[in-house]
């Protein structure tokens, strides 16, 4: 019964340590805004740059959507998928594009790391007889 | 996917004075996010008041052949509240007196309620100059009895305004329901295939595209072009314009916002994307909702809350159009839904 009653209460620690003490909050997305508070002009630039690289342009705002959503993988970030996969959504963007995309990052990936295989490769060769 | 209203399912949500107790309570209570009185109080829209009258939405019942999953209706087979040709009758007196320039049918299947083809014959003798019907395509593939109905809503020249929530089966048929995006595309091609929706033609079809899920819709004008490709390039179907319809947290929707958790992001989006100038032009400010049982609201979702209008006249017997016309509308935090991002009606955007 007690060793019952300390799991349960260890479970219930577990649960507070991981909603507490995290590096990201998903609540933080909806703050972002905030960092114009500790510099106005700067916070401001970047918002409006920001802006307006997502209109319609030259490419529409669906793609860049999907151009956004790869990098956002890419460089890993939690806040721009949750951004980018509802945004993508909103612009009835189909889960097999959004896949489709994260795969062109991945493979940019991929692709960054194994050539420089050709680097290993050169290098072997130089060293070898 | 479920195949029963709330109202059939005994879920607490059919209660609207408990769906008004989640709106008004919870993160608006706290004053985490504020309540819709005090946001447009700031932008200087209190109260809230009726422009000219220009449409006249009419529910003809709540029984529909579908139970889609984001209905703010909480319509289905299961519904039982069809207007009377009595209340029809009423409705008719009106229709032929109202300044209003365009007439609104909706319901649940507006085709379901059996006096729906006498009331539509009479409604078309008033000469009003734009008649709604909004059909849910699928009705339209029901049963024999209804096959005809495309050259019925033709030889009363009706304008019809069709749901589609996606151009691809997938999404369709995860919000409407299993085989929905199929009848939807033959009943599209049919209604193609009596000058409905064509490049030119007076016999109009507009789409109605709302999210399949807890997200707000994209640009109207964007998502119109896609939807004219796809549905053009897939299935050769054509149609006039497409209205992007914003979810509004009630019925069925809000059910679905709180079991999947996406209640308060939702409700913080819609906030977020509050857009003073769409207030301008909310649809309750021209517009007058009646209920089967013939009550008046502001709108479609009021009726659905069960919030009438704040007027003498409540009622189609005592209908009095100047006397509607001095009121205040009756709000909510459910009217977030119509002042995000470009604003949303059933005509779609409103900026």
């Amino acid at each position: 019964m007690n060793v019952i009653l300390s799991v349960n209460a260890l479970f219930k620690n577990l649960k507070i340590e991981t909603m507490t003490n995290t590096y990201y909050d998903p609540a933080d997305l909806r703050k972002f805004g905030s960092i114009t508070e500790w510099s106005e002009e700067l916070g401001k630039k970047f918002f409006d740059y920001y802006g307006n690289v997502f209109e319609e342009g030259a490419l529409t705002a669906r793609e860049k959507s999907l151009i956004a959503l790869a990098v956002a993988h890419v460089v890993k970030c939690p806040y721009c998928i949750d951004a980018y996969t509802k945004d993508g959504l909103e612009k009835g963007i189909t889960k097999e594009e959004m896949m489709e995309a994260v795969h062109v990052g991945a493979a940019i990936v991929s692709g960054a790391t194994l050539v420089h295989g050709v680097q290993m490769m050169n290098k072997y060769n130089k060293l070898s007889m | 996917m479920a195949t029963k209203s709330l109202k059939e399912r005994h879920n607490a949500l059919a209660e609207t004075n408990k769906q008004l107790a989640i709106l008004n309570g919870g993160i608006f209570e706290s004053g985490e996010l504020p309540y819709f009185k005090d946001k447009i109080a700031a932008t200087g829209h209190t109260p809230l008041r009726p422009k000219k009258l220009e449409i006249l939405q009419i529910n003809i019942g709540y029984m529909c052949n579908q139970v889609c999953e984001h209905c703010h209706v909480d319509a289905g087979p299961d519904r039982q509240e069809i207007m009377t040709r009595e209340t029809m009758r009423l409705c008719l007196s009106v229709i032929q007196n109202t300044g209003a320039h365009t007439l609104d049918l909706t319901g649940g299947a507006p085709e379901m309620n059996p006096d729906f083809r006498w009331f539509v014959e009479e409604a078309a003798k008033a000469g009003i100059q734009d008649f709604i019907v909004r059909s849910n395509l699928t009705i339209l593939r029901a049963n024999k009895k209804y096959y005809d109905l495309p050259e019925f809503f033709k030889k009363h020249n009706v304008h019809i305004i069709s749901s589609m929530p996606h151009y691809t089966r997938g999404k369709t048929d995860k919000q409407r329901g299993e085989g929905v995006f199929d009848k939807s595309i033959k009943a599209l091609q049919e209604l193609n295939a009596v000058g409905y929706g064509m490049p030119g033609s007076s016999l109009r079809l507009d789409l109605v595209y709302n999210p399949s899920g807890a997200f707000l819709p994209g640009d109207q004008a964007a998502m119109e072009r896609d939807f004219k490709k796809a549905l053009k390039d897939d299935f050769d179907i054509q149609f006039h314009n497409l209205f992007a319809i914003t979810n509004l947290p009630i019925a069925r929707f809000l059910d679905y916002l709180i079991a999947s958790e996406n209640y308060e992001d939702y409700m913080y989006a819609l906030v977020e994307a509050y857009n003073p100038i769409a207030v301008e032009n909310v649809m309750c400010t021209n517009t007058l909702s009646v209920s089967w049982d013939g009550w008046l609201y502001d709108c479609d979702f009021n009726q659905m809350l069960g919030l009438k209008v704040a007027n003498k006249i409540t009622h189609i017997k005592a209908y009095d159009e100047a006397m509607l016309q001095d009121r205040n509308i009756v709000i909510s935090q459910h009217c977030y839904g119509c002042t995000a991002g470009a604003g949303s009606s059933c005509q779609g955007v409103v900026t």
